[in-house]
C-alpha cells in the first residue's frame, strides 16, 4: 500500500454533531478509513465519576449513524476511540449497542464489530502498590497513595494504538474503543498497514480534532489525512476551509503544554523538526516527524472521586456599597452555615461574576468590580438534604447580611429565583498518574462480535 | 531634540489568535499566534511577553508557570500554567480553561523606531 487516506468528521464525537455537508464530500473522496475520537477529560470529572455521558444520546447516534453507513457503503473500517466522552466500560457497551441497533435498523449486511475496554480495577492497582510498585503522578499530582485510591470511584487507562491494531488484525470492520489517546485512533490503522510510526502518530495528531487544523476557524467539519512512508498531507474538505502551513503547524500546540512533543502509551512523537509546505490551496504537507519508543511501557490513568451531593444558588447585587463589601456579605452567609453545621463536613463555594468569577486569583482587575454582580453559590455535602440546606443558608443569608452603612435595609441581594437547584454531584480528578505495563494489551481486553443481518 | 514617546499597540491588534485551553486536567495552556513572521519576531524582540511578564500579569509565583516556548514553526508564543485545583473540581469556574486569556489582549507592544 503506497498511501492510506483517513477522514475525520468530528473531534470529540457527540459533544456537538458533525457537519453533514463536508462529511458527504469527504466520503465521496473514497477514504480508506473513517475515524473519530469521542472523548475528552475537558468535560471534568463528573461524567467519569457518575458513569454517564455529557453528550446527548441523539447526537452520539447521529454521528455514529453517519459514519457507520458511509463505512459500510465504502467497505472501509470505522474506528471510534474514547466512546461516550469517558471511555468507561458502560460507554463502550452503549456505543456497541447503538452500532448493533443501527445495523439492524438499516438492514446492513453482517460485519465484524470489535471493541475493547479501558477501565482498571482499583484493587488491581492496590495490589501492585502493596507489592512496592510506585504509581507516579503527572503534572503536579503526588505519587498515588491508598487514601487517594480509596477516594476514587472509577479509573480508566489511556490506550495507545495496541488494542486497535489487535482488532484490525482480526479483521474488525467497526471498532469501538474505550479510553484512548486521540491520535492513536488514526495512527493505529496506519501502523497496521505498515507505515512508519513517526508519520502515523503525526497523522493522528493532526486529524484528532477534525477541522481545528484548518482555517478559517470552524469546528466539526471533515478533514482528510493521507500518509505515505515519508510524509503526511492534510486537506480541508469544507469548501470554505483550507489547511495552511499556519493552521496545521498551529494545531500542533493546541491543548498541549509543549508544541513539540506528544506522549502516548509506548513512546513520544517529536515534532521539533517538522517541516510544513503548502501543496495546494487546501492541502499542507508535513515531513520530518520522529517517534521515539520509550524504554518502559507506561500507561496514563484517569480517576474520578466523589466529594458529595451538590446544590447551586444564584444572587445578584446592584448597590455599589454592597458590591464594595461583597466579601463581608459572603462572610455573613458563611457564618450562618457554620452556626448550623460547624466548620467541616461540607463545602461552600462562592463565584463572584463581575469581579473575578472566571479567573479568580488570576484576575488582574479583581479590585475593580462591575456595577452589578452575580454570585453563584455551590453547596456540597455528603447527603442531598444537607447539600440543599448548606446551599440554601449560604444563598438566602446573603439577603440578611448586616453592613454598617448600607442604605437599603430591605435586602442586601436580588433573587431571580428564590430557590436552590440540584446540580450534578461534585467530583474531583483524583488520579492523573501512570502505570507500568509488561504487555501493551494487559489493561485493554479486546472482544469481537458481529452486527447486521 | 524633541523627545518623542514610543508608540505602542495592543497585542489584540497584532495577534491573529490569543486563546487558552486545558492541557490535561492540571494545566491550562495559552497560545498567542501571529499571522506574519515579521510581527511575531517584532513581539519577541520587544520582550513584553516573557516568563517574568506573564507571572507579573497573572500574579503567579514562578513555579506555577509550567512551560514557556517561543514556537517558531507556528509564529507563536506559548506558555502553560498549573491550575490551582484540577479542572471541574467544585468551585472551578472554567472547566475548559477557555476564558483565561483575556488579560493578554491588552499587553502594550512598543513599535520599533
Amino acid at each position: 500500500m503506497r498511501s492510506l487516506r483517513i477522514i475525520c468528521p468530528n473531534g470529540h464525537l457527540g459533544f456537538a454533531p458533525l457537519r453533514v455537508e463536508s462529511f458527504r464530500l469527504g466520503v465521496a473522496a473514497h477514504p480508506d478509513c473513517i475515524a473519530a475520537d469521542s472523548g475528552s477529560d475537558d468535560v471534568g470529572p463528573v461524567p467519569l465519576g457518575t458513569d454517564t455521558s455529557t453528550s446527548p444520546l441523539a447526537w452520539q447516534t447521529h454521528d455514529l449513524q453517519a459514519m457507520l453507513l458511509a463505512s459500510r457503503e465504502l467497505g472501509v473500517p470505522m474506528i471510534i476511540g474514547s466512546a461516550g466522552d469517558t471511555g468507561a466500560n458502560s460507554r463502550v457497551d452503549l456505543y456497541v449497542r447503538i452500532i448493533k441497533e443501527l445495523a439492524e435498523k438499516h438492514r446492513l449486511s453482517r460485519f465484524r464489530l470489535g471493541y475493547f475496554y479501558s477501565e482498571v480495577d482499583r484493587e488491581q492497582i492496590r495490589r501492585r502498590m502493596r507489592r512496592g510498585e510506585t504509581v507516579p503522578g503527572l503534572e503536579g499530582h503526588a505519587t498515588l497513595d491508598e487514601a487517594e485510591l480509596d477516594a476514587t470511584e472509577r479509573i480508566v487507562a489511556m490506550a495507545g494504538v495496541h488494542p486497535f491494531i489487535d482488532l484490525l488484525a482480526r479483521s474488525a470492520d467497526v471498532i469501538i474503543g474505550g479510553r484512548s489517546s486521540d491520535s492513536c485512533v488514526f495512527a493505529a490503522p496506519a501502523i497496521h498497514h505498515g507505515f512508519p510510526e513517526a508519520q502515523a502518530y503525526y497523522l493522528g495528531k493532526v486529524l484528532e480534532c477534525a477541522s481545528f487544523c484548518a482555517e478559517p476557524y470552524g469546528g466539526k467539519e471533515t478533514v482528510l489525512g493521507e500518509i505515505t512512508n515519508d510524509a503526511v498531507e492534510v486537506t480541508a474538505i469544507h469548501p470554505a476551509q483550507r489547511c495552511t502551513v499556519a493552521s496545521v503547524s498551529g494545531h500542533a500546540m493546541y491543548e498541549r503544554s509543549n508544541p513539540y512533543f506528544e506522549h502516548v502509551a509506548g513512546g513520544t512523537l517529536d515534532m521539533s523538526e517538522c517541516r510544513y509546505e503548502q501543496r495546494s490551496e487546501r492541502t499542507t504537507r508535513v515531513t520530518g516527524a520522529r517517534f521515539r519508543r520509550s524504554s518502559e511501557f507506561r500507561v496514563k490513568l484517569e480517576g474520578s472521586g466523589r466529594i458529595g451531593e451538590r446544590y447551586v444558588g444564584l444572587v445578584g447585587i446592584r448597590d455599589p456599597y454592597t458590591i464594595a463589601h461583597v466579601d463581608e456579605v459572603i462572610g455573613w452567609a458563611r457564618d450562618k452555615v457554620r452556626e448550623r453545621f460547624g466548620d467541616t463536613g461540607y463545602d461552600l463555594y462562592y463565584t463572584v461574576y463581575g469581579r473575578d468569577g472566571i479567573m479568580g486569583e488570576l484576575e488582574p482587575m479583581r479590585d475593580r468590580p462591575a456595577h452589578e454582580l452575580c454570585i453563584l453559590v455551590q453547596g456540597v455535602a455528603p447527603t442531598s438534604e444537607m447539600a440543599e440546606e448548606v446551599c440554601m443558608i449560604g444563598t438566602r443569608q446573603m439577603f440578611y447580611a448586616r453592613l454598617p452603612d448600607v442604605k437599603g435595609s430591605a435586602g442586601s441581594v436580588a433573587f431571580a429565583l428564590d430557590e436552590v437547584l440540584r446540580a450534578s454531584p461534585a467530583y474531583r480528578w483524583t488520579i492523573n498518574h501512570t502505570l507500568r505495563c509488561d504487555d501493551p494489551l494487559e489493561l485493554f481486553p479486546t472482544h469481537m462480535t458481529s452486527a447486521g443481518i | 531634540m524633541t523627545k518623542t514617546r514610543t508608540r505602542t499597540r495592543k497585542l489584540s491588534d497584532l495577534a491573529k489568535t490569543v486563546r487558552s485551553k486545558n492541557a490535561g486536567v492540571d494545566l491550562i495552556t495559552f497560545d498567542i499566534i501571529f499571522r506574519e513572521r515579521s510581527t511575531y519576531e517584532h513581539v519577541k524582540r520587544a520582550r513584553v511577553i516573557t516568563r517574568e511578564s506573564i507571572c507579573a500579569l497573572y500574579r503567579l509565583p514562578p513555579e506555577r508557570l509550567a512551560d514557556f516556548v517561543e514556537f517558531d514553526p507556528g509564529n507563536a508564543i506559548k506558555f502553560t500554567i498549573y491550575r490551582r485545583r484540577p479542572s471541574g473540581s467544585p468551585g472551578d469556574p472554567d472547566i475548559f480553561g477557555a476564558q483565561q486569556y483575556a488579560p493578554l489582549l491588552d499587553i502594550e507592544v512598543p513599535d520599533e523606531q
